[in-house]
């Protein structure tokens, strides 16, 4: 079986000013919501009190808000767990005046208070300080992990390389970023864990255009540079969607079976799949093309050896 | 086929036999137990099992099996429910000389376990139980450690005659005020050979004399904070281990962080008043001269040598504030029944200095007072200007006030305890004194349900994950196809194996992580499959293209799994907790499937093809 036209010539490079002005435009956006609107930390890294509860029998969120109310507590968030029987409460630590232990122990009779058919699935109690130093860890290992990547890929290709994935990174880490700002969803640890995950993923795919770039260059005669970059997205189009097609398979598997805990890692992964991709191909390529890629510079260091030129 | 050499055929046959084995631990489902461990004075013996057989027939509660494993008992039971019934059973009659607590005992074949294959550890959120981030206050110790220096600065300069205005503590600098440059060149040089671990600068004042400022090295300082860690480390060991939970983990994170995890264990104040209490003994003389100390203190005739402490009935006590001997000089206490009266004690063992002084204390001193003051220290957190402070609450209470009978030096006992005090002093004591005090920054309790309700998600995730990678394969590459997909099954199985053999503990974003590497895993298999077709749509043989395919495609897969490799590398080395646990399947699973991927299939594909005439490839 197969999907894909083997011979496809379509010429991506021709839409680059396009595609470039648009990951421009998103780029912005996703800058401007993330300092703007900011990012809906989860209790990681923002510190407060947790509490996780289950109801035998459907309750309204409303009631829930209520019977904390009537037990006096009217700080707390309350969200549904994707059903109308699991609820998070959540209270930030600034407005928590005595220890966690107490806290849930109080939400907890407020609700038993009113509905006997519940029950506590978990507590979480974070301090302030902790946050903190987990979001300055988070960026630090951002950056360790770009900075890694471009040190390798500047050895075994070529500098020009290093600095489109670099780009590329950024671009993908900035619009995966920018999706939660927009959305506000809990952006905790595990998602933290799935944005650098989605970095992995993207540079993945990015070596493999590059790879097939750096080939046709050594072996291609005469050819443009926009010639070899466009055989070369054409050539690997068809690895490139069914990987991303098998991946988002088993993301998906994840997303509608793994439950909460895993829910936001799931997404973000669905999401970094198709941008990731799209960068290799509307964003990395031309980048390439405009910093000056040529043939020479890709061929192995040995082959400009004088001594090897003189030979016959 | 001549271009897949034998022994490699041979080596991914070993692999995936150490793969299957070594996997196998984790289908065994763990089976609920109790497991009893003697506390000071009992003993785990064939006695206590006939006994605990006995309890439960009495009750009609069925256990499948008790064993004796050294210095624990395990008794297992076919469900929760009649384990809790047991529980509560077993707890009740022992009483204070064991410690009973809730277990989940492996049910993995011993052979399997002779051979070192042993089931992943499952995380607390796959299996419940209470988790606690320790923040170690090494501040204190460190300003404990500058005011000793600050004495012993003040103390040399005044024997060696230096003349000097003042000597002080600000921050951490000691800092000492001269008048002239003649005195300060003395002063730095007697600092400086005294105090090796001392950073030293001057500086004129403008006001007229001059400053000595003398920190703490940053190596002395690091070396002072790494011991204080390790210290409180092997005393929260201890304490754990005192509560009996099983496979509880203690673990540093960061450069002053402690993690507890008590798997299991739901009760967090059971758990909290042992880890964040500290409890030691001081044993001081009675001054006999104050008749009434409270009214001594009242009018200011109490002796300045001398505290008024109370005892639990709220008398008052006036005490030499020396210390003749205190916990942390203790080497060992045990609870126990004091064989005259018959009402509970501790026994004591003083290390050699701290028993030469009671020596000397005591045969000087016989037939006066001496008090044993029990001090405590309860963490609490107060909200301040609305910031959330860290204090304790120190209780000093004077435990027992007795006539000096005899002559002693490294055994007594001190008694006037209730038995459960008696119990939890001996606990603290013998668990050791924490060298910093430590605040809780960080607690999180998961119920069970919430635990089976995510491995089985986890579970059904994994398996229809993988099912659907299968199918697409399958249908997309045909042969070559189904060929990936015994790798990526071989993949799993392989990942497992090697995350069971490190011991990693497996957690949901670790089961996230296991997903993607099956997810991505494919693609070496994509790469491949694509580059065998381009190569046979160019005009090669069947053989020729399988060839290419696999020798074009090694670069790019090489490229791409180191690329990620180095991303999640970086994630365990900077990840803490749930990223970790996620970093270190995704970094195992590259390595596992670029074998498995490349190599595993390579193997396959030669077997199937190899020798044979082959005009069209299934791919």
């Amino acid at each position: 079986m197969e999907i894909f036209n083997p011979n496809s010539n379509i010429n991506f490079l021709s839409w680059r000013r396009v595609s470039i002005v648009i990951s421009i435009v998103l780029v912005l956006a996703s800058l401007g919501l993330i300092l703007v609107r900011g990012l809906n930390y989860g209790l990681d890294f923002t510190g407060g009190v947790l509490v996780e509860v289950s109801y035998a029998k459907p309750v309204d969120a409303k009631d829930v808000r209520k019977a904390l109310q009537t037990g006096g507590i009217d700080n707390a968030l309350v969200q549904g767990l994707g059903g109308t029987r699991e609820f998070t409460i959540r209270m930030q630590v600034s407005k928590v005046d005595k220890k966690a232990d107490t806290v849930a122990t109080k939400v907890i009779r407020a609700l038993h208070a009113q509905r006997t058919d519940v029950s506590l699935k978990r507590t979480d109690f974070v301090g302030p300080q902790v946050g903190q130093q987990l979001r300055n860890n988070g960026a630090i290992a951002v950056i360790f992990v770009i900075i890694g990547i471009m040190v390798y890929l500047g050895i075994r290709f070529e500098k020009r390389f290093a600095v489109a994935a670099l780009v590329t990174e950024i671009h993908d880490t900035l619009l995966t970023v920018g999706f939660y700002a927009l959305t506000q969803r809990d952006f905790n640890l595990t998602v933290l864990a799935s944005v650098l995950a989605v970095v992995g993923y993207s540079v993945n795919d990015k070596v493999v255009v590059f790879d097939r770039v750096r080939e046709l260059f050594r072996i291609t005669r005469k050819a443009s540079s926009e010639q070899i970059l466009n055989r070369a997205i054409n050539s690997t189009l068809s690895r490139t969607i069914i990987t991303s097609l098998f991946t988002g398979l088993a993301m998906g598997a994840l997303f509608f079976f793994g439950g909460p805990a895993v829910h936001g890692f799931a997404i973000t992964m669905l999401i970094g799949i198709v941008i990731g991709t799209l960068s290799s191909i509307f964003v990395a390529s031309p980048l390439l093309l405009w910093l000056g890629i040529s043939k020479k510079d890709l061929m192995p260091v040995t082959k400009n050896d004088p001594e090897l030129a003189r030979r016959p | 086929m001549s271009d897949f050499p034998r022994w490699k055929a041979w080596l991914v046959v070993a692999v995936l036999v150490f793969g299957l084995v070594w996997a196998l631990p984790n289908i065994f489902q763990k089976q609920p137990a109790i497991q009893i461990q003697a506390n000071s004075g009992a003993t785990v013996n064939q006695a206590l099992q006939e006994r605990v057989v006995s309890i439960l027939a009495k009750n009609h509660v069925k256990s499948s099996k008790i064993t004796i494993n050294g210095t624990h008992m395990l008794a297992r039971f076919s469900s929760t429910s009649t384990q809790l019934k047991a529980y509560s059973l077993i707890r009740d009659t022992l009483g204070d000389r064991y410690v009973v607590a809730l277990n989940l005992a492996s049910t993995v074949p011993g052979w399997l376990r002779a051979i070192g294959a042993n089931a992943m550890p499952l995380g607390l959120d796959l299996q419940g139980g209470v988790h606690f981030l320790l923040q170690v206050d090494t501040q204190a110790v460190i300003h404990q450690q500058l005011q000793r220096f600050r004495e012993d600065i003040h103390d040399s300069l005044g024997q060696e005659k230096i003349k000097f205005e003042a000597v002080t503590l600000s921050g951490n600098d000691i800092v000492v005020h001269v008048a002239d440059e003649k005195n300060l060149d003395a002063a730095r040089a007697l600092i400086s050979r005294d105090d090796a671990q001392l950073d030293l600068s001057t500086s004129r004042i403008a006001a007229g004399g001059y400053q000595l400022r003398a920190t703490l090295k940053s190596s002395e300082l690091q070396k002072i904070e790494t011991s204080i860690i390790r210290q409180n480390l092997a005393t929260m060991r201890n304490r754990v281990n005192q509560l009996g939970v099983s496979e509880p983990l203690v673990q540093q994170q960061g450069t002053s962080r402690i993690v507890v995890e008590l798997p299991g264990m739901q009760d967090t104040a059971e758990a909290k008043k042992i880890l964040g209490a500290t409890a030691t003994l001081e044993y001081h003389a009675v001054d006999e001269n104050v008749s009434d100390p409270v009214a001594a203190q009242k009018n200011g005739t109490l002796p300045p040598e001398d505290r008024v402490y109370y005892n639990r009935q709220g008398r008052a006590y006036a005490l030499k504030k020396k210390v003749i001997a205190s916990g942390d000089e203790l080497i060992d206490a045990t609870a126990g029944i004091d064989q005259t009266t018959g009402l509970p004690d501790v026994s004591v063992v003083l290390d050699s200095t701290a028993a030469k002084r009671m020596f000397e204390f005591t045969s000087a001193n016989v037939g006066k007072l001496m008090a044993v003051v029990y001090i405590e220290r309860i963490p609490e957190v107060k909200v301040i200007n609305g910031k959330r402070v860290h204090t304790s609450k120190v209780k000093q209470v004077v435990i027992n006030a007795s006539t000096i009978q005899g002559v002693f030096g490294k055994r007594f006992q001190s008694t006037g305890l209730s038995t459960q005090q008696a119990h939890t002093l001996a606990l603290l004591l013998k668990s050791g004194s924490l060298a910093a005090p430590m605040n809780i920054v960080e607690e999180r309790v998961i119920g069970p349900s919430l635990g089976q309700s995510n491995i089985d998600r986890g579970l059904l995730s994994v398996l229809l994950g993988l099912g659907f990678v299968l199918i697409a394969a399958g249908i997309y590459y045909k042969l070559f196809g189904l060929v990936a997909d015994i790798a990526l099954v071989f993949n799993l199985i392989l990942l497992v194996a090697v995350l069971s053999v490190f011991q990693a503990t497996l957690t949901m974003p670790s089961i996230a992580g296991i997903v993607l590497t099956l997810g991505m895993a494919i693609d070496a298999n994509v790469l491949i499959c694509e580059r065998i077709r381009e190569e046979m749509r160019n005009g090669s043989t069947p053989l020729a293209s399988i060839r290419a395919g696999y020798q074009k495609a090694w670069s790019t897969i090489l490229d791409a799994n180191v690329t990620h490799l180095i991303a999640s590398v970086a994630l365990m080395t900077f990840g803490s907790g749930a990223i970790r646990g996620f970093a270190i399947t995704l970094g195992v699973g590259i390595l596992t499937s670029m074998f498995t991927s490349v190599t595993a299939t390579h193997a396959i594909t030669a077997r199937i093809h190899g020798g044979r005439k082959l005009k069209t490839l299934s791919v």
